[in-house]
C-alpha cells in the first residue's frame, strides 16, 4: 500500500510521520490492515532480545488472515487482534494503564485508528512526544455531528448524511484530537431546500 | 447609579433592545475606517466612567435576562459547560476574581463577606444568598466555574498553561459566535484558532500567544472582536445552527436596520493566582443597526468598514447572504465626512 499524501490544511488537522523505534522500556503498537506493514517494517529490525518489550494490537479487515500470521510471527511479548477499532483501543487502554515511564506508543493505519489511539494515549497520561503515528490507507474520516454528537465512522463523501439526526453535514478540516474526529456541520441549515450533490472525496 | 434590569428575550419574540442611554456606552469595535485582524491587545485598566471598560466585569441592563438565557441553554445542552479534571483550582480562582471585583465595583448589587475560608456571597439582582467554604467544591451546588459562570455576563473559557502553549481545558460557553466548546475542549491556542482565515499567515496568533504566556497577575488585558448576527440571539452555537441559520434568509432592505445586529465581544485576559491559568471572559454586546446609526460617527465608519471588508472575512463571519444589501443600506448614513480617531462617539 502506498504512503498517503495529505494536502496542506489548517492547524488543527494532524500531520503524520514515519514510525521509527526510539529507546524505551516498552513499545506498544496499534495498527489496522493498512498500517500492518509499518509495524512489520520496524519490528523486524529489532534485535530478538528486545521482543519482550513489544506489545501489538491489530484490527484486521474482515476475512483477512495473512497479515495476522505475519504479525504473529514477529514474536512479540503480546499480540492480540480485535474485529473493531473500538475494542482494540479499549484493550490498549488496559495495557497502558499499567504502563510505566519510558513507554512508547506507535500507531499506524487509517486516520480513524490513529486518531483514536492518540486520544487513548493522551487519556492514559502518555506525553505526546512518546507517541508516533504513520498514516496509511484510505483518507476516510471519522466525523462528529456537531448537532446530535453522533460519531460517524469511515466517511468518504462530502457532504455526509448524519445517520442519527439525518442532517446533511459538511465535513470540515477542523479536527479534535480528544474526540479523534473531524467536525460535521449542517451544510444547508440556512436554506434547507437547497439541493446538494454528494461526492466521494475522502479516498 | 442603580441599573434597571430589563425583562427581555434573546430568542422567540426577541424582545431584546438597548435603552437610549445604553447606546453611547456600546463598545464600538472600529477605531479606524477600515478593519483587518491584528494583535489588538491593550491593558484592561479603567477607562471612561460609564463605558464598558470602567469596571473589571461590566454589569449592564441586560444582566438578569442574559443569565436566564444561559440557564435555558445549559438545561438543554449540559455540554456547554465542561471542565477537564485538573481545572477545579482554576474554577475557584474564577470565583474569587468575580466575587471580589463585583463586590468592589457594584457594592449596591453584590456583597462578599469572608471569614477565613467561610465566604458569604449575596447577589441581589439574581436573588442569591449563599455561604460556602472557599476551595471545597462540595459546599457549592455545582463546579465552581459553573456556579460563578451562571452569575456573570459573557462566556468564559479557562486556559491551562503548559508546554509553552495555552490549552482550552474548561469553559462555560452559551453565547458563542459559532464555535463549539464540546469540540474544542483540550485544544491548544493554534488548534482552536485553526479555522480563522488570514490571521495565522499575518503572525497575529504567534504574537498573541507570546504575549499571553507572560501575562502577569494583576495586569489584565483586553481586546475587541466583532461579527454580525441576525436577530439579537445570544446562542449562535454550531450545535443550534439549524435553528438560527435560516434567520440569515430573512434579511431584506426594509427590515435590515432592526434585524442585523453588530455583535461585539469584549475579551479580557486574567492571570489566575493559584492555578496559573488564564481566565478569558468573552462578553458579548448586541446592538441593532438602527441603534448603531444613531451615532453619526459610528454610522459613517461602519459603512466604510463593511464596504471594504476583505472577502475572506465576509465569508468566515457568515455575512455573505446579506452583505451587499447591508452596505447599500448603510451608505445612506455616510456623507463622506472625516471621522475622529478612536471608538467613542463624538
Ligand atoms: C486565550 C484565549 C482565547 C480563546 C479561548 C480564543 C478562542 C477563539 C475561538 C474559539 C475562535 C473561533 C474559531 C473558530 O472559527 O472556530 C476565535 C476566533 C478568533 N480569535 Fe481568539 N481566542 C483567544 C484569544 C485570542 C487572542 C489573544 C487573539 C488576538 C489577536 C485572538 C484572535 C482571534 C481572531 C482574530 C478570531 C477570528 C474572529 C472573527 O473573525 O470573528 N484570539 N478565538
Amino acid at each position: 500500500m502506498s504512503e498517503s499524501i495529505i494536502e496542506e490544511s489548517i492547524l488543527s488537522r494532524p500531520t503524520y510521520g514515519t514510525l521509527k523505534i526510539v529507546p524505551g522500556l516498552a513499545h506498544y503498537f496499534l495498527a489496522d490492515a493498512s498500517g500492518a506493514e509499518c509495524v512489520i517494517r520496524v519490528v523486524q529490525e529489532l534485535p530478538r532480545d528486545m521482543m519482550d518489550k513489544v506489545h501489538i494490537l491489530y484490527v484486521p479487515t474482515p476475512g483477512e488472515a495473512a497479515l495476522i500470521t505475519s504479525l504473529y510471527a514477529l514474536g512479540a511479548n503480546r499480540f492480540e487482534h480485535f474485529p473493531t477499532i473500538e475494542e482494540a483501543v479499549g484493550k490498549l487502554g488496559e495495557w497502558l494503564s499499567d504502563a510505566k515511564m519510558g513507554t512508547q506508543l506507535y500507531l499506524a493505519g487509517t486516520e480513524g485508528l490513529v486518531g483514536q489511539g492518540v486520544a487513548k494515549g493522551e487519556e492514559c497520561g502518555l506525553d505526546h512526544t512518546a507517541v508516533q503515528c504513520e498514516h496509511r490507507g484510505s483518507l476516510a474520516r471519522r466525523v462528529q455531528c456537531v448537532h446530535c454528537k453522533t460519531m460517524i465512522e469511515d466517511v468518504t463523501t462530502q457532504p455526509v448524511k448524519c445517520p442519527s439526526c439525518e442532517l446533511l453535514l459538511f465535513v470540515r478540516d477542523h479536527y479534535s484530537r480528544r474526540l479523534a474526529a473531524f467536525q460535521g456541520v449542517c451544510i444547508n441549515a440556512e436554506d434547507p431546500t437547497e439541493e446538494i450533490e454528494i461526492k466521494e472525496v475522502f479516498k | 447609579m442603580t441599573i434597571q434590569f430589563k425583562d427581555e428575550s434573546f430568542r422567540g419574540d426577541f424582545s431584546y433592545a438597548n435603552s437610549p442611554s445604553n447606546i453611547p456606552r456600546f463598545p464600538f469595535p472600529f477605531p479606524e475606517d477600515e478593519y483587518m485582524y491584528s494583535t489588538n491587545i491593550e491593558p484592561h485598566h479603567a477607562a471612561r466612567a460609564g463605558s464598558p471598560f470602567e469596571n473589571a466585569f461590566d454589569v449592564d441592563e441586560h444582566y438578569v435576562a442574559e443569565m436566564k438565557d444561559r440557564a435555558l441553554v445549559l438545561a438543554e445542552d449540559p455540554g456547554r459547560c465542561q471542565a477537564l479534571p485538573h481545572m477545579e483550582t482554576a474554577g475557584w480562582d474564577f470565583v474569587e476574581l468575580v466575587m471580589v471585583s463585583k463586590a468592589r465595583d457594584y457594592p449596591d448589587l453584590f456583597k462578599l463577606t469572608m471569614d477565613g475560608d467561610r465566604w458569604h456571597w449575596i447577589n441581589k439582582p439574581l436573588q442569591i444568598d449563599d455561604t460556602f467554604t472557599f476551595g471545597d467544591s462540595s459546599t457549592l451546588p455545582c463546579h465552581p466555574m459553573e456556579y460563578i459562570g451562571r452569575q456573570v455576563q459573557g462566556d468564559h473559557a479557562i486556559l491551562d498553561q503548559r508546554d509553552g502553549n495555552l490549552w482550552l481545558d474548561a469553559g462555560i460557553i452559551t453565547a458563542q459566535a459559532d464555535w463549539s466548546l464540546d469540540f474544542d475542549v483540550g485544544m491548544n491556542f493554534f488548534e482552536w484558532h485553526a479555522p480563522v482565515p488570514l490571521a495565522h499567515e499575518l503572525g497575529v496568533f504567534q504574537r498573541a500567544l507570546k504575549f499571553l504566556l507572560t501575562l502577569p497577575q494583576g495586569q489584565p488585558s483586553r481586546r475587541l472582536n466583532w461579527t454580525l448576527t441576525v436577530n439579537p440571539r445570544l446562542d449562535t452555537s454550531p450545535e443550534n445552527y439549524p435553528k438560527w441559520g435560516p434567520d440569515r434568509m430573512t434579511v431584506t432592505p426594509e427590515n435590515i436596520g432592526e434585524k442585523v445586529h453588530l455583535r461585539v465581544e469584549l475579551q479580557t485576559f486574567w492571570r489566575l493566582p493559584r492555578s496559573n491559568a488564564i481566565l478569558f471572559p468573552i462578553r458579548t454586546y448586541l446592538m441593532a443597526m438602527n441603534e448603531v446609526v444613531t451615532q453619526p460617527k459610528w454610522a459613517r465608519r461602519i459603512h466604510r468598514v463593511m464596504r471594504d471588508l476583505r472577502p475572506e472575512l465576509v465569508e468566515y463571519k457568515g455575512l455573505s447572504r446579506y452583505h451587499p444589501i447591508l452596505v447599500e443600506w448603510l451608505s445612506q448614513f455616510d456623507d463622506g465626512a472625516p471621522t475622529s480617531p478612536g471608538i467613542f462617539p463624538d
